[in-house]
């Protein structure tokens, strides 16, 4: 069943649609991740403009991070007070992230800037993740229990400006937060991401926050951070196709139910370890169109109507 | 179809049975659709031209009669960039404004272009394509601008948005004529202008010019309106559906599966 789009202005398959967002949110369900990083590079293959693209795959994740935080919430698994510090950072970094979007965008550059902060950051996060997977599951094989202090104390402990966050019974500067937070929503704006492949980290690594806690405050910040970049790109570049979107969405609370049901019977590290698999994939195909001479050298970009 | 063929004997028997004292031939022509409505489901459109040069006496013996139709979407400014090896990776290096170039252009002729139309006369109708372009005149690099036009023919070409088909229009009898244009799907709303010329010696006799209006209808219309009118509104509703799938989704599996 073919339909027409009305703002990205193309004619695609219903059911392609359905299948794609079935797809990502099988595998986000059994990761625990709003996989923008997934969608966005898939809707370009398929022929959706970038700006279409980003701005529509930001609009997906705040769906699949709603689903998501509900789960989280009646596990107690929400730090509020941290998500609203993340929250404040986020708003500036996307607020941010929509004018340089909109700057690359009138120079011609937009593809190549958004393919390559995917290199990099998903080549980046991809390898932490996989070299931290590998080294666990041969710790594991060793039979060695694993050796993790609960509070290190790093340079992060020595800023001012320190609040307590109750939850994740933490009491550091809220600077760090800010910055993170500011990280992921420029990211967001710019790559159409919610941007937990780099908050979960950054937030037991660097912050020092229990696991437990982890999942449930990005997904909470990660809605709001999504939530406001739509906005802003509904406002200032129209580039928001809600038929998209919701063809997208269904597929993926779909999927994303029977994704969690696998994700549940595999181990923490075996997820992890194909989670980083996956994202250096698409790092990779995306590295690739950028080395590899294209068929086509020319691009036609339309300008405003006469 | 069945009325517009009844519309065809109708034209053909005006073309030959009446006169009238203003042109020694006229274009009579009619379209099968003057509306083309962009639903939801919208695949594309096909636009039938029926047509018959009309006269009062004769066509002159050993002189051929040509016709062109040709069909326009609304025209935009673009910019077309060139990617070249920086540094190791493809990324946009050069690039070169129109300051006019058709959404969609299709051209149809009974014969080659070339031998149709002759120079001067492309040039004040701006019948093919490369001439239906207007590259911008800030631009004096002529070996460029034939470099970046015929890149931008050549991928809206490969788009499906130009089309040139030589010898897909046939003249019957030298006077009946039918044209089929395929409209694609991703089509851009607006008035598309359909021009008729009949040539000879290179030289246009006759011409017409119509319009085709394409529209957004229903969901399409009302989504696209909200999203540039209501931008704020539109923002709020795409975020709302996807709270409420969100939510719902996550309420209905708990539902079903306790």
């Amino acid at each position: 069943m073919q339909l027409f789009l009305p703002i990205a202005e193309v004619s695609v398959n219903a059911f392609l649609l359905l299948g794609i967002g079935g797809v990502v949110g099988f595998l986000s369900g059994m990761f625990g991740v709003g996989g923008g990083f997934l969608i966005t590079p898939l809707l370009f293959f398929i022929g959706i403009p970038p700006a279409v693209a980003v701005a529509t795959g930001a609009n997906q994740v705040v769906a699949s991070s709603v689903s998501g935080v509900m789960a989280q919430m009646r596990r107690r698994g929400v730090d509020f007070s941290m998500g609203l510090v993340l929250l404040l950072g986020g708003m500036m970094g996307s607020g941010l992230g929509i004018w340089v979007f909109a700057l690359m965008t009138a120079a011609g550059q937009i593809d190549l800037f958004v393919q390559l902060a995917y290199v990099l950051f998903l080549g980046l996060v991809g390898l932490l993740m996989l070299q931290e997977a590998v080294r666990t599951m041969l710790r594991n094989r060793g039979g060695k229990a694993p050796i993790r202090r609960s509070h290190v104390h790093t340079w992060v402990h020595r800023l001012p400006f320190k609040i307590k966050f109750r939850i994740s019974g933490l009491y550091i500067s809220v600077l760090p937060p800010l910055v993170i937070g500011a990280l992921v929503g420029f990211l967001s704006a710019v790559m159409g991401v919610g941007g937990g492949f780099i908050m979960v980290p950054a937030m037991i690594y660097l912050l020092g926050m229990p696991t437990k806690v982890v999942i449930g405050t990005s997904l909470f910040q990660i809605i709001f951070v999504t939530a406001f970049t739509t906005l802003m790109h509904a406002i200032s570049s129209q580039s928001v196709d809600i038929m998209l979107a919701v063809l997208l969405i269904l597929g993926g609370v779909i999927g994303a139910q029977f994704g969690a049901k696998v994700g549940l019977r595999l181990k923490a590290e075996q997820l992890r370890g194909l989670l980083a698999v996956l994202v250096l994939a698409v790092a990779i195909k995306i590295a690739l169109d950028l080395l590899l001479a294209p068929d086509e050298l020319y691009s036609v970009t339309k300008g405003i109507g006469l | 179809m069945r009325g517009a063929f009844l519309y065809l004997i109708f034209a053909v028997s005006l073309g030959l049975g009446l006169s009238q004292p203003t042109l020694a031939e006229e274009i009579v022509a009619q379209f099968n659709q003057t509306r083309v409505s962009i639903t939801t489901n919208f695949e594309g459109s096909q636009i039938v031209v029926y047509g018959a040069i009309k006269r009062e006496s004769p066509a002159p013996k050993n002189k051929k009669n040509h016709v062109i139709i040709t069909l326009e979407g609304p025209s935009s400014t673009v910019v077309v960039r060139r990617k070249d090896r920086v540094m190791g990776i493809w990324a946009n290096n050069a690039e070169l404004g129109f300051e006019q170039a058709p959404s969609f252009y299709a051209i149809m002729s009974t014969a080659p272009l070339a031998k149709v139309i002759d120079e001067a006369t492309d040039r004040l109708y701006h019948i093919t394509i490369p001439r239906a372009i207007r590259a911008s005149t800030q631009n004096r690099d002529s070996e460029q601008t034939t470099e970046f036009t015929d890149a931008l023919i050549r991928v809206r070409t490969s788009e499906g948005n130009y089309v040139q088909s030589e010898y897909g229009l046939r003249l019957l009898q030298d006077t009946l004529f039918q044209g089929k244009i395929d409209l694609p799907a991703n089509i851009t709303e607006g008035a598309y202008r359909v021009r008729i010329f009949i040539t000879r010696d290179g030289q246009v006799i006759d011409s017409q010019f119509r319009e085709i209006d394409v529209r957004r209808v229903g969901l399409e219309r009302w989504f696209f309106n909200l999203a540039h009118e209501q931008p704020l509104i539109y923002g709020i509703l795409a975020l709302f559906l996807a709270i409420f799938f969100g939510w719902g989704a996550s309420a209905l599996f708990r539902y079903i599966r306790p």
